[in-house]
């Protein structure tokens, strides 16, 4: 009963913060000056809500159902290819395949549906139906792995995973799949974000926020359903599982098609985020930045990962920038050129990962009840002291 | 005896581990409403028996059937749907699952109600009540083994498989342990009981297997192996 109360309170502050967030976020896209702080924070928002959803979906499967893989980024490529090509629209493919005669596929979702829905409507619509597909050909390709490599265990799934992301990056830069994926050229002017207006009401910002909360609203509920008591059962003692009679390469399968739909839905954001997607960058680096950030807020904790996306991306694109500038408080500082951020965060990461093995959360949710709890308890013995 | 039904029927089971031959060909009958106990030492086969019966080790000879339908052949969900389920050896909870949460999962080829069965296991076990909302993992032995007992059941089973559930526990929880498989015998379940504690297993088992090295080499009522002199010698610690 108490605890049913405590998930009530906390649920509602959750809403309330959220809805807090999300004036901001439309504050900042409409009314705020465009100085450079906000010129900062607003890329670094939109990138940390979309590194959010894909470390969420990797938790979901190296956290909570105990598969080592490491395959992210392959499948963000695939969500990313995948929005892209159905949301360039139609009098750009001669520009954007030049080299490919115009490309295979000539039509384009959102504008299809802007010619029923008008502008925003088109492409708010025609966007979400395009990560959507984004996501679902990163599970199809997910199942296809899967039956061969889900058979595999600790280090060899990953190995496993890993190449299968590295083939799929070689696959995709093929020129003999030039008319679909333009080779290893770029895709762009497609739907991006600031195609997310209605008039001049701009929610640039918001849309990526809005896309990751539900992403990660469903990841929550399924790990709270009997499915994710399943796949934690797998992760604490496979025998016992299977002896409980949890049919392991099923759940196991669900657990890696479902991790690789919300990681194609993250691939299709960056796309947008990017406005140009091509598939060089989606290299095994990027998983392991997407690990990193996994450990960094604690293997198995949600709002851990959510959490340290956002520490992560804000240290490395903005925070640690002036590591880089060759002056500190106006001296000139000769060993902070190109490339000293890196060192330093390098080091940061190297004490958290020592210093705090479980990450900022560990296994544990953020709970705000559990928070208030504490601060109040430090005030009274701040109180008892004096 | 009483000759009843025949619930579980094992004929010439084998049982092989890359080569290595554990179960050589045994043949047993549970009846139902009993306790029956396979007790051996290390390496004779118990566990390796109950394992092929859940379908988690697959038999290279043999049949088993269960309430007159082959289920050699079948993989562990359809075993335990069909209300055969085991409680491993060493326990085996799930260590980060809270208690109530470890309860779901052996529900879990289930889609009906638990709250009656989940009352059912919290009246067996009060301890387990009592932390219910306690990851697994914190437990102390015997309430981790009541848990794994408590998970087993779960699955509303018509014949429960214990393996080695006296496993490391002090001599009183042991005693609370098969008190309570007693009573859950007593409530309509079916035990299958593997154990090296042969003292305790004989004392509340209906009839007994005793094997040897993957061949069961005497069967009898609990208390005339009890009386036996020669397990007496190997199993029960008497001096000659």
């Amino acid at each position: 009963m108490l605890n049913e109360k405590k998930n009530k309170t906390n649920l509602y502050i959750a809403l309330g913060l959220l809805v807090i967030l999300y004036v901001f976020l439309i504050l900042l896209d409409n009314v705020l000056p465009q100085n450079n702080f906000v010129l900062m924070l607003v890329p670094v928002l939109k990138k940390s809500a979309i590194y959010s959803v894909v470390c969420v979906s990797m938790n979901l499967l190296n956290g909570f159902t105990g598969l080592f893989s490491l395959g992210q980024a392959g499948f963000m490529m695939l969500g990313g290819y995948a929005y892209a090509i159905f949301s360039i629209p139609h009098e750009q493919h001669a520009a954007v395949y030049q080299y490919f005669d115009g490309g295979a596929i000539q039509f384009s979702i959102p504008e299809a549906l802007q010619n029923v829905l008008g502008d925003f409507g088109g492409a708010f619509v025609g966007s979400i139906i395009c990560i959507i597909i984004g996501g679902l050909v990163a599970a199809g390709v997910a199942a296809l792995i899967g039956i061969p490599v889900l058979r595999l265990k600790s280090d060899y799934l990953a190995i496993a995973t890993l190449g299968f992301a590295e083939i799929l990056r070689a696959v995709f830069q093929w020129d003999g799949l030039g008319r679909v994926t333009n080779g290893s050229n770029l895709l762009r002017k497609y739907t991006s974000f600031s195609a997310m207006k209605i008039g001049n009401f701009k929610i640039g910002t918001l849309f990526p926020f809005l896309i990751a909360t539900i992403c990660v609203i469903i990841i929550v509920l399924l790990i709270n359903s009997s499915y994710g008591r399943a796949f934690k059962a797998i992760r604490d003692d496979e025998i016992a599982a299977e002896a409980m009679g949890i049919n392991l390469f099923k759940h196991k399968m669900l657990a890696f098609v479902i991790s690789s739909f919300f990681s194609g839905v993250g691939g299709a954001l960056l796309a947008m985020y990017q406005t140009t997607i091509q598939a060089a960058p989606f290299k095994s680096a990027m998983t392991y930045e997407i690990l990193l950030i996994v450990v960094i807020g604690g293997i198995g904790s949600i709002s851990g990962s959510c959490i340290a996306a956002f520490l992560y991306i804000a240290c490395n694109e903005w925070w640690l920038r002036f590591l880089d500038s060759g002056q500190f408080f106006g001296l000139s500082v000769p060993f902070f050129r190109d490339g000293f951020r890196k060192v330093v965060f390098s080091i940061v990461i190297m004490v958290i990962v020592l210093f705090f093995s479980r990450g900022i959360m560990g296994d544990k949710e953020l709970s705000f009840t559990g928070l208030i709890n504490k601060i109040k308890a430090r005030k009274e013995k701040k109180g008892e002291v004096a | 005896m009483i000759k009843s039904n025949v619930i579980l029927s094992i004929k010439d089971l084998k049982v092989n581990y890359g080569g290595i031959e554990a179960v050589k060909g045994i043949s047993f009958d549970v009846n139902e409403g009993e306790i029956v106990t396979l007790i051996g030492a290390n390496g004779a086969g118990k566990s390796s028996t109950l394992r092929s019966i859940s379908g988690l080790v697959k038999p290279s000879g043999g049949t088993i059937e269960f309430s007159g339908d082959l289920i050699s052949d079948k993989d562990p969900t359809t075993i335990v749907q069909r209300g055969v389920t085991m409680s491993p050896e060493g326990r085996k909870i799930f260590p980060d699952l809270t208690v109530e949460e470890n309860l779901r999962v052996g529900a879990y080829t289930r889609n009906d109600d638990l709250t009656e069965d989940m009352n059912w296991v919290y009246e067996l076990f009060p301890r387990l009540k009592e932390r219910s909302w306690q990851e697994g993992g914190t437990l102390s032995g015997g309430e981790q083994q009541m848990l794994a007992v408590g998970r087993a059941l779960m699955a509303k089973p018509k014949l429960l498989m214990l393996d080695e559930p006296s496993l490391g526990l002090a001599p009183l929880v042991v005693k609370d342990i098969f008190e309570i498989i007693k009573t859950i015998n007593k409530n309509g379940v079916t035990v299958l009981l593997v154990e090296q504690n042969a003292n305790m297993a004989l004392k509340v088992a209906d009839r007994a297997y005793v094997l040897e090295t993957g061949r069961i080499t005497k069967t009898g009522t609990g208390a005339e192996l009890l009386a036996d002199e020669a397990i007496k010698e190997a199993y029960l610690g008497k001096q000659k």
